[in-house]
């Protein structure tokens, strides 16, 4: 097995699903709780990389990290290299390809929060902040696990954002998904059957407690 | 000018009607204004406007001399900088925190030894011992309001805003505890807006009604000049209650109770305690009329007395007798014209003890039974 690979392959996941944690709540908690009428156009941009072909999303944050791109330049003017082809790199696009994974069982979650609750708590002198820490987040833990979670196990199996935006360096961008393809394309199947196996008992393990937690806020299938 | 909240805005509900709201409540010496009025009226968006959960399009807010809403200059100021105690509805305890952790809530700014403090004087003026650490699922309707009520006025707060606080218990608690609640509020001493629906507790409660209609408030007076004297007939329609005067319990008999009104005695159920102030209820349609001289009868009221006013509405007639008291009977035209009444009649009033209510007012005699 490539356990440099499976190194890169959890570094990933790991810091995709913590940065969500941070990055998704502020967005979740607006498309929850934001009044403007023209949201759903947010909402939608959210969602999109749960439609999108993986290679047509790493093209475009491809050509939007490029050096061609002023984010590209000024990435490159102030760390020294091109975002492109690195884990940072890397690490953006699994960020972007994972959102929606994250904010929407936020959103679901902050959702049933009953919003009299949140009403009585801003009466009783505390800010929309602290309401959030002290309320709101504690009433949607089992949302804020699931988020975090999926987020973590659906970065595990990426694939075609990292081919475009990562590549293939060993130890750098080289993640499980890609060694099991190279694997295959040398017919190397029994190193790609030990490393296939166990990207499915880690995924399987991370949904088994996601569905046994609460099954209720899994956003991403339809609610009952 | 004397300290004053004072309401003067404008709400549009798309398909309903245009709330037109205007209030002014002294607020020293402290006062229990009532907004009464059926579902719908308007009430419940009132009290979310002083909270500061919901934003008129038009208008001010003024508490004291601090502006809460001004919309002209675009001044909104926040739930959190009101310092005001809510309670709604049906509570909305924070269903993760404890007993303790609800009442503390909002007690974050204060050093935890003063925390512990007043919450230890909140958990002992509303009864909650043992159930410091119980979560609100775990507790009574009763103990969830006594609960929400610590939360409200933990932080001292300067206006008290109570939404139906008692219609989410069943009927026996909830007569038990509106005497408790008004005690309550004397003792707090903190100007306080109530909504209700229901005139008992209207009468219970409120030092000041405001009996609203369609976002508007009618009439603003004293609980017995509104129930007795309503401004215009939608008032009349919406308090129901006719006649309500003034009096004591000289003596009760097995929950018949004999109550005194400015020297007339009147013989009705509901009040347990001698020489306790109460107001008197009764509906004109459950007041008979007719001509002096039967004497005996099964209903326990016979008062005779003088028409002072006869009012056509319709079919029915509303006749005013002067029985010691105003009262009030509705008869139909035709029993009007068989009894010959005019103004200065003679005329003989039958009310049944089942028919007269007795709503308990004496806040000492309440604060009394709720130390018990």
């Amino acid at each position: 097995m490539n356990w440099i690979a499976i190194a890169v392959t959890f570094k990933l996941a790991l810091l995709t699903a913590a940065v969500l944690l941070v990055v998704g709540l502020p967005i979740a908690y607006w498309l929850t709780f934001s009044k403007w009428r023209w949201k759903f156009i947010v909402e939608s941009v959210v969602a999109l990389p749960l439609v999108l072909p993986p290679t047509v999303l790493g093209f475009y944050i491809l050509v939007a990290i490029g050096p061609h791109s002023p984010v590209g330049r000024f990435y490159s003017d102030v760390v020294g290299h091109p975002l492109p082809f690195t884990f940072e790199g890397l690490l953006l696009a699994s960020i972007l390809y994972s959102l929606p994974f994250a904010v929407q069982p936020f959103a679901a979650a902050f959702a049933q929060v009953d919003h009299r609750l949140i009403e009585a708590s801003w009466t009783l002198g505390v800010s929309k902040f602290k309401t959030f820490f002290r309320l709101i987040a504690p009433l949607s833990m089992a949302g804020l696990i699931t988020g975090a979670v999926l987020s973590f196990a659906h970065t595990l199996g990426e694939f075609g954002v990292v081919l475009m935006v990562g590549g293939n360096i060993e130890g750098e961008t080289r993640t499980v998904s890609i060694d099991i393809y190279d694997e295959v394309q040398a017919l190397n199947y029994a190193g790609a059957a030990k490393t296939a196996l166990l990207l499915l008992a880690v995924s399987y393990g991370v949904l088994l407690l996601v569905y046994a937690m609460n099954r209720k806020v899994w956003a991403v299938w339809p609610q009952r | 000018m004397a300290a004053a909240l004072t309401v003067d805005c404008r709400k549009t509900f798309p398909g309903r009607f245009t709330a037109a709201t205007q209030l002014t409540l002294p607020l020293d010496p402290p006062r229990v204004l009532i907004l009464f009025g059926p579902s719908g009226s308007g009430k419940t968006t009132l009290l979310r406007c002083l909270a500061g959960l919901e934003w008129p399009e038009e208008g001010r807010i003024q508490f004291g001399s601090t502006t809460w809403l001004d919309a002209a200059s675009n001044i909104r100021l926040s739930p959190q900088a009101r310092r005001i105690g809510y309670m709604p509805q049906d509570y909305a305890l924070f269903p993760t925190h404890t007993v303790c952790g609800n009442i503390e809530y909002g007690l974050s700014d204060l050093p935890m030894a003063a925390r512990r403090e007043r919450v230890r004087e909140l958990i002992a003026l509303l009864q909650l011992q043992r159930l410091e650490q119980a979560k609100p699922a775990q507790l009574s309707g009763g103990q969830q309001q006594r609960v929400a009520l610590a939360r409200a006025i933990a932080r001292r707060p300067q206006l008290l805003l109570l939404d139906e606080p008692l219609s989410a218990l069943d009927a026996p608690t909830r007569s038990r505890l509106s005497g408790e609640l008004r005690a309550l509020l004397t003792q707090l001493h903190i100007p306080s807006v109530v909504v209700t629906h229901d005139w008992a507790e209207a009468l219970t409660l409120g030092d000041v009604i405001a009996v609203m209609q369609g976002g508007t408030i009618l009439q603003t007076g004293s609980p017995q000049e509104v129930f007795s004297r309503p401004a215009n007939a939608e008032v009349a329609q919406i308090v129901g209650i006719e006649t309500v005067v003034q009096g004591h319990v000289v003596a009760n008999d097995n929950g018949l109770a004999t109550v005194s009104v400015n020297g007339t005695m009147l013989k009705g159920l509901g009040a347990d305690v001698s020489g306790a102030a109460v107001y008197v209820c009764i509906r004109a349609e459950d007041v008979l009329l007719e001509q002096t001289g039967n004497s005996v009868i099964s209903a326990r009221n016979l008062l005779s007395g003088l028409v002072t006013e006869v009012l056509p509405q319709g079919v029915l007639v509303t006749v005013t007798v002067d029985c010691g008291f105003p009262l009030r009977a509705v008869i139909t035209r035709g029993a009007r014209e068989e009894l010959g009444l005019v103004t200065g009649s003679l005329v003989a009033a039958v009310i049944k003890a089942g028919a007269m209510h007795l709503v308990p007012r004496s806040t000492q005699q309440l604060a009394d039974q709720s130390l018990k």
